[in-house]
This record gives C-alpha cells, structure tokens and sequence, in this order.
C-alpha cells in the first residue's frame, strides 16, 4: 500500500505529488491518459495572476495570492522558465474604469503589492503597442507567466525522482474503501493508497462520486487560443486582459516566456469533458479582441490555435477538503496554475507534513543546454556529439536534448510528450521537418516499431505500415 | 586533435540543396577555390532527394530526371572539383559583419568568417496551424513535404483515405504518389478558383488518376478525437468564405496540406537583411546580392520556384557575383528600382544595375488570358510581350537589355494588361 495515490498528473495533482514525496511518504500517480499536462494544464494562459481577481476571503484569493509568492521560488528549484512580465488589465469606457477601481480595492484587500490605475497617456509608456481604444489600465507588477505543462512535467519528474510511481492510462473506475484506506482500480487493475488525492480536473466530480461525494459538480468551460511566432513575442512586454466578466478574465494578450505572444482564450461552458476542438467563431472573437487591446497584431503569424478547458466547479470556488483520507483538490479552474504550489503546500499541512531533508526538491532543467555558455556547450558536444546534431531547426533543439527528454522522468512516449519537453516541433513549421526524425528517435529508444509510435497515445497513430504492404 | 574554432573562408554557403550546389560549382568555375558549403541534413541535395518523381532537368540537362538524379549531378560536379562541405551542420548564427556560427558534433559550436556568403537555406511548408482550420488537432495531418519524407525517406504509409487541401506542387505529386502506394485520394480542394501548381502535374497527378481537383474549395472542420476521422469541407464564395450550404463531408484518415511554401529567412533576419514583403525573400539586385555587401541568396530561400532549372540558373548568378565581389571586381552603379502593378506580384531582382541584359523573373496574382506583360519606363513602354496565359503557378520572365536599363529613369514598373 502506497502512503499517498494521486489522482491526475495534471499540474495540481504533480505539485501535490511531489510535495508529499518530498516529504518521505511513499506516492503513486494515476493518470487516464498516456502522459502527464494531459487536461487543463496542456492548453491554458500560462499565467500567474497577480491576485486581484478572486473574491476577498475565498480560496481562490488565499491560494492565488500565496501561489504568486512561491512561484518564482518553486520554478527555480524545478528549472522551469518564468518571467515575472507584470500585467495589465484595460478598459475602454468609464464603466470598465469604475470594474478597474473595484479590482484595485479588492487586490490591495487581498495582498497584493504594487497595484495602480494608470491613464492612456502614462499607459503608452509602460506600453507603446497598447490599443487605439484603451483608456485605462490596472497595473499589476507582480503578474508572471511560466509555461504551465513544463511545470507539470518537471513536478512529476521531481515527485519521481524522489521515489513516486507514475501509472499512465490507467483510467480510475472504481474506488473501494479498505481498512486504513482505499483501493483505485482501472479496471482490473488497481492501487491501494492510505490517502488518495483526487486531483482529476474536468473529472473530478465523477472521481469524487466513485467515493459517494455528490456535493458539487464540475464542468468544462472552453477556451480557444492562438499561437503566433516568435517574431511577435516581443510586441508587447507585459499580459494584457481586458476588464472581467462573469465569464472570466477575458481575452488577453501575452508574451509566453518562450517568446511567442499568445491570444485568448474565449470562453464558453460545453457539456462534453473531452471536446477540445477549435470553432470558426471562437477563433474569429479571439481576433477580434485581441487587436482591440494590443495595436500591430500580426494574425499572419499565427502558427497554431488550440483549445483548452478549465474546469469550473458549482461552487464558485475552489473545492479543497478532506474527509477520511480522501482529498479532493476539484473545481480549479483560474487561477489554479499559480495556486498550485500554495495548494500543495496546504495539503502537505492538512496532513501535517513536512519535508524530509534527505529529499532533493530541485530538478535540472529541460532546457539546460540552451542555457550552458559555449565552452560548456563544445565540452558537452565532446562527451556527447548528439547535442551538436539540430534535430527541430525552428526552435534549435537537439538530439542530445530529445534523447534526455525521453530518458527523463517522467519519460515521454508519444510526438506530443517530446514536443512539450523540448520544444522539437513546437515552432514555425510545427514539426513539418523534425517529425520523422523524432518517430525514428522515439521508436529507438522505446525498443517498438516506427509504427508503434504515436502522436499523443491510444489511438494516433501516424503510419499505417510500411510502404508496399498496403 | 584539437579543431580550429575560428575559420576564415573566401565563400560559405549556406545549404546544400540544388541552390547552394550550383552556387559553389559556378564560383568553383569562376575561379575561386576557397569555398565551403555547410548543409544541416546528413546528405547533399536538400529536398530533391525526398523528390522521386520525374521532371526535373529538362531545361537544364535537356532530359527528365528525378530528384535525387538531378541532385547527384550536381552532387558530381561539387566532389569532381573537390569543392569542401561539412554535413550534419546547423548555422545558428548570421551577423551582418559576415560571420557565421554554426554547430557539428565534429567541432561543435565553431564560428566562419566569410568573405562573401551565399543564402540558399530553402523554403518550409506552411503548416496547419497558420491555416485556421476548425475543429480537433488529430494525429494524420500532415504537409504534403512531411508525408512524402515518410513515404519516399522512411518508407512508410502515413494513411489510406487522403483528402488533400492546397493545390501546390508537392500536394498535386503526394496525390499521386499515395495512389500509386494504394491509398484513396478522394479530393484535392484548392481555396483558389485555380490552382497553383504547374499544369503538368494537375495532368499527370490528378486527371490521369481521376483524383478530383475542387477549386474554390476548402476544408471547414478536421473531425477525429486521435486520428483523423473526417473532414467537412466547402465551396467558397468570391471573398473565399466558405458557403454553407455546401458543406460535406468526407471521411477520411488522412488530411495533407499544400498551402503554400515559405523561404526559410530566420538567418537573413537575424543579419538585418531587407526583405521583400511578397516574396519573404530578400531584395536583391541583379547579383542576387542583399543590401548587405557581399551576402547574397538564391533559390527558394530568395522566392519560391516552380522548376529546380531555374534555381541551378540563379544559383550560378549569385555563385559568379560573390566571385566577383571577393576579387573587388564587382561592377556598382546606381541601379533602378522594378515596381510591380499588383498583377505582377513581385520581381527578382527588385532592383538592377546597368552592367549587363539581365534576366528579371515574376509571377502573376491571377490566371490571365490573352494579356500581355507591359514594362515601361515612366510612360514609355519599352517591352510589352503579349502572352496567352499567364498563372500564378508558372514563373515568368522578360530580358532587361544593358540599354534600356542604362536608359532608365528612377524605376521600371512591371504590369499586365
């Protein structure tokens, strides 16, 4: 029996993990899908909100607020890139004034530093490329961004590092009290954990109903984006968000910390939990906004659009509780990237744990070779010639990079699982060169065909079978 | 043995595809010895080599051969004159001072001072995201490029049911070349009321198969959770929105795209090289040289080309300028600028000096019928060359004679009327 069985290898459930495994207890990570970063984590804003949005007194804003603090600190120890860009929110009317007003009272009532409205003339200045439109603005100085998926994979890789089992595609079907604990079952399959963490996403009030917890409800709200090239990275410096709704943040216009400059997302509540598709209409009000708020969008350059779902809990709030050894962690939609270290850290309390010192909380960058200065890189290439052999041109990755991403927990076995541990194939020409050279490396390393290897497990396969034999 | 890090070199190349080949053979020819070719792939010959199909060289050689044929000549021709080029080496660097940085697991991370450099780093294709196609982002779509390398490279089927959006040329040979490995193209759909590609090979890669070609047609929405399930497509109305009565779909497993090719300019960027806005190449003169001296492009990376002939014939233009710009015996004058009515989409060279008759290649915006190609300098026209029809897809040329560039006044504009 495992001390701890997590369930999701989102960035909630790999934050939580890995706190509990640096705290010495034994962990398992069940994952439905074929790799980790599968649901809400692999396609949202990447960022990390200041704190001004939540409502005073709820978890969103003691989590949001807390999260912020530790992120910069929690992204060094797990070599993930961050960048605290600062963010602005702007209005166009005088109502949207009297909304900026009111974020200002409750961000200041929430903790957060640095906060002021500033006008169009002093705007300009902060940010030259800012919409014909914009009036005003909330200027929030402590607003980052991170890449949210690399945070996922290098908090399960830690987790993993630090003795917890990951189990992909095991799908939770089942889930039986025992004494002194539970049994999760796929199928035929199963874990035993003493305490069992439901962090499942969009999923996790069915998780929570295989327990007889039937009190709250979650359900997917789609967001459509577009990625431009990095040629439009640096169009503007801070996260723009135009002034809130009842439907979110609204649409805004970031810089990614990996230079490309990212729209959206739309927001719209759907019924099915898996419908990740892009719409015409999505995209165009993504558009639309976007060159609203930011002057000299070049929608030319988009180079991918995408669909992600948060997962938006009937409470409001986000549902975070305990009740005999079963925690749910369910309802985290925004601002859940930048709370997920402050969540894992509170369920680490709850338990009343703390860290064991012989654990190594740190992890070595994905990207450390990008980094290394070129003497460091030629006597790495000298031990390793596959670092000098630029496998994805686009966004110079090599194969010494692909070939430790795949060696590296949590070990990727798909396209989409190197792509998102490198960048291979994450650029301009979207994998259109590197692909077959990346199959070729997956299928090597994993010991399977080139056939065998997918795109992003289960059922995506991307040849069919050798020529001549069809 | 410890590797120099810091090379000097008369002329780099930068790719070894049929332009960065022909480029070294001709300043080869023209003389210069010190020369080096740096190519990121493990081979010489860039995309030809993925390229099986036949049709190249015909201008050239004066006989059809494949892509791999035509690359092995002129592979020939740069080992025959011991011509030096390193494989397996990415540049990562370009600077405006003609120093380029480039990686292999031989050197590792090692710099080249160039005397003069030649661009010939190719095109990409444009992928699915830049296209805006509704719906799930499935496993099965692929470019027609990508495809053909798991086809032709690795020897793999990437599907079996294929509907193909774009009408360029390497979607109109995929077409083929999927039906003859036994998979079904159930349509090509061009966005365009004509397609793009050459006519050859809409005749021998789609009408000799009775692979449909839709024009004014596009794909709506990609259907398929994992795989690639289905596509819904649509006919499109004159402002090519897509009209929805029309709507179907077809099932399918597969989706490849030919919607265009970019040049591959991140390194001309990277120096600071002026770029033309039609062609995402640089602007030239008529040595083919950027508004940095001494660097210089060719083939697609300047534009896009329909025949690999024409890009051996630029290719030894550029070869023979950095040859002449090496031994100071570049001939410079003021030069005009060519502008172009928007019929005519761009020109290479842009701009032109008077040092000898010069070749200027265009292509059109639209299919034109009995029209002909007009160029005047200021009011006077002084070639006008009436032609029976002109496309996108077929790259067009006229000949500038020293004269009537001597002559010119601030520009020559380009037109078809």
């Amino acid at each position: 029996m495992f001390d701890f069985v997590v369930i999701g290898a989102g960035v909630i459930g790999g934050m939580v993990a890995r706190e509990l495994a640096l705290s010495g207890g034994s962990v398992c990570i069940v994952e439905a899908m074929g790799d980790v970063a599968m649901g809400a984590t692999r396609a949202n804003s990447a960022i990390v909100h200041a704190g001004f949005d939540a409502k005073e007194g709820s978890l969103k804003a003691r989590f949001n607020v807390r999260g912020s603090e530790m992120m910069e600190g929690v992204c060094r120890d797990l070599g993930v890139k961050y960048k605290r860009n600062g963010s602005l929110v702007v209005g166009f009317t005088d109502e949207d004034r009297e909304t900026l007003a009111e974020l200002l009272r409750r961000g200041e009532k929430n903790g957060v530093k640095g906060l002021r409205i500033v006008e169009r003339e002093e705007l300009l200045s902060i940010e030259k490329n800012i919409g014909e439109g914009v009036k005003y603005a909330l200027v929030a100085p402590s607003g980052a961004i991170v890449c949210p998926y690399e945070l996922c994979i290098a908090s399960v890789g830690n987790a993993m590092d630090n003795g917890a089992e990951l189990k992909c595609n095991f799908k939770v079907t089942k889930i039986e009290k025992i004494e002194h604990g539970y049994r999760v079952f796929a199928g035929e399959s199963y874990v035993e954990g003493a305490v069992v963490v439901n962090a499942a996403g969009v999923f996790s009030d069915e998780i929570a109903a295989l327990v007889g917890i039937s009190d709250f409800t979650v359900h997917p709200r789609r967001g459509e984006y577009m990625l431009l090239d990095k040629e439009c990275g640096s169009l503007i410096g801070h996260t723009v968000f135009r002034c809130p709704s009842k439907m979110g943040k609204g649409i805004l216009v970031s810089p990614t910390v990996d230079g490309n400059l990212l729209l959206g997302p739309t927001a719209e509540d759907i019924e099915d939990k898996s419908d990740t598709a892009t719409s015409a209409a999505g995209i165009a009000s993504v558009r639309a906004a976007a060159l609203e708020q930011v002057a000299g969008v070049n929608l030319g350059k988009v180079i991918t659009t995408f669909t992600g779902l948060r997962a938006v809990g009937s409470t409001g709030d986000f549902i975070i509780n305990m009740k005999d050894g079963f925690i749910n962690c369910a309802g985290i939609e925004s601002p859940g990237l930048t709370s997920a270290p402050a969540i894992a850290e509170y369920i680490a309390s709850l338990l009343g744990l703390t860290r064991d010192k012989t654990k190594n909380p740190t992890r070595r960058a994905a990207h450390y070779f990008r980094e290394l200065s070129t003497e460091e890189k030629n006597a790495l290439i000298a031990k390793r010639p596959e670092f000098a052999h630029v496998i994805c041109r686009c966004e110079t990755v090599t194969e010494g990079e692909i070939l430790d991403a795949i060696r590296a927990n949590p070990r990727p076995s798909d396209l989409d699982g190197v792509k998102r541990r490198t960048r291979a194939s994450m650029g301009r020409c979207q994998g259109g060169f590197c692909s077959p050279y990346i199959v070729e490396l997956l299928a090597r390393e994993l010991g399977v065909p080139f056939t065998a290897v997918t795109k992003c497990g289960g059922g995506s396969y991307i040849n069919i079978g050798r020529t001549k034999e069809n | 043995m410890e590797l120099i890090n810091n090379i000097n070199c008369e002329l780099v190349i930068i790719g070894g595809g049929p332009a960065g080949m022909a480029a070294a053979v001709a300043a080869y020819d023209a003389g210069l010895r010190d020369i080096l070719i740096l190519e990121r792939e493990g081979a010489l010959g860039g995309i030809l080599r993925q390229c099986i199909h036949n049709g190249f060289g015909l201008h050239r050689f004066g006989e059809e051969l494949t892509g791999p044929e035509y690359a092995a000549r002129y592979e020939d021709m740069v080992r025959e004159r011991e011509i030096p080029f390193m494989l397996n080496t990415m540049v990562i660097e370009l600077s405006e001072k003609r120093v380029i940085t480039a990686m292999n697991s031989e050197r590792g991370i090692f710099t080249v001072s160039a005397g003069a450099v030649i661009l010939a780093m190719g095109c990409r294709e444009r992928p699915k995201g830049a296209l805006g196609i509704a719906g799930t982002r499935p496993a099965g779509i692929f470019t027609a490029g990508t495809a053909q390398k798991f086809v032709n490279m690795n020897g793999y089927m990437p599907g079996r049911e294929v509907v193909i959006l774009g009408s360029g040329d390497i979607g109109l040979i995929m077409a083929r070349r999927m039906t003859l490995e036994g998979a079904r193209v159930h349509a090509v759909c061009e966005l365009m009321s004509y397609s793009g590609g050459l006519a050859r090979n809409i005749e021998q890669c789609l009408n000799d198969f009775d692979i449909p070609l839709l024009l004014s047609h596009t794909v709506v929405e990609i259907h398929g959770r994992e795989r690639v399930e289905g596509v819904t497509i649509a006919e499109v109305d004159e402002s090519r929105r897509p009209i929805p009565e029309t709507k179907r779909y077809i099932p399918c497993d597969t989706l490849l795209l030919s919607c265009g090719l970019i040049p591959e300019n991140e390194l001309t960027k990277m120096a600071g090289i002026e770029l033309d806005r039609v062609t995402s190449g640089a602007v030239v003169n008529g040595d083919r040289e950027t508004d940095i001296p001494g660097v210089f492009a060719c083939g697609n990376v300047l534009h896009v080309h329909d025949l690999v002939d024409y890009v051996s014939e630029e290719a030894k233009i550029a070869g023979e300028a950095a040859v002449r710009f090496i031994r100071g015996e570049a001939e410079k004058n003021a030069g005009i600028k060519l502008t172009v009515d928007g019929r005519v989409r761009y020109t290479v060279p842009q701009r032109i000096e008077a040092v000898a008759d010069t070749k200027v290649y265009f292509r059109v915006s639209d299919v034109y019928r009995d029209k002909k190609i007009v160029v005047r300098d200021g009011e006077r026209v002084i070639i006008s060359k009436r032609k029976q029809k002109l496309a996108p897809g077929e790259m067009e040329s006229v000949t500038l004679t020293k004269e009537m560039i001597e002559n010119a006044g601030e520009s020559l504009s380009f037109s078809i009327e």
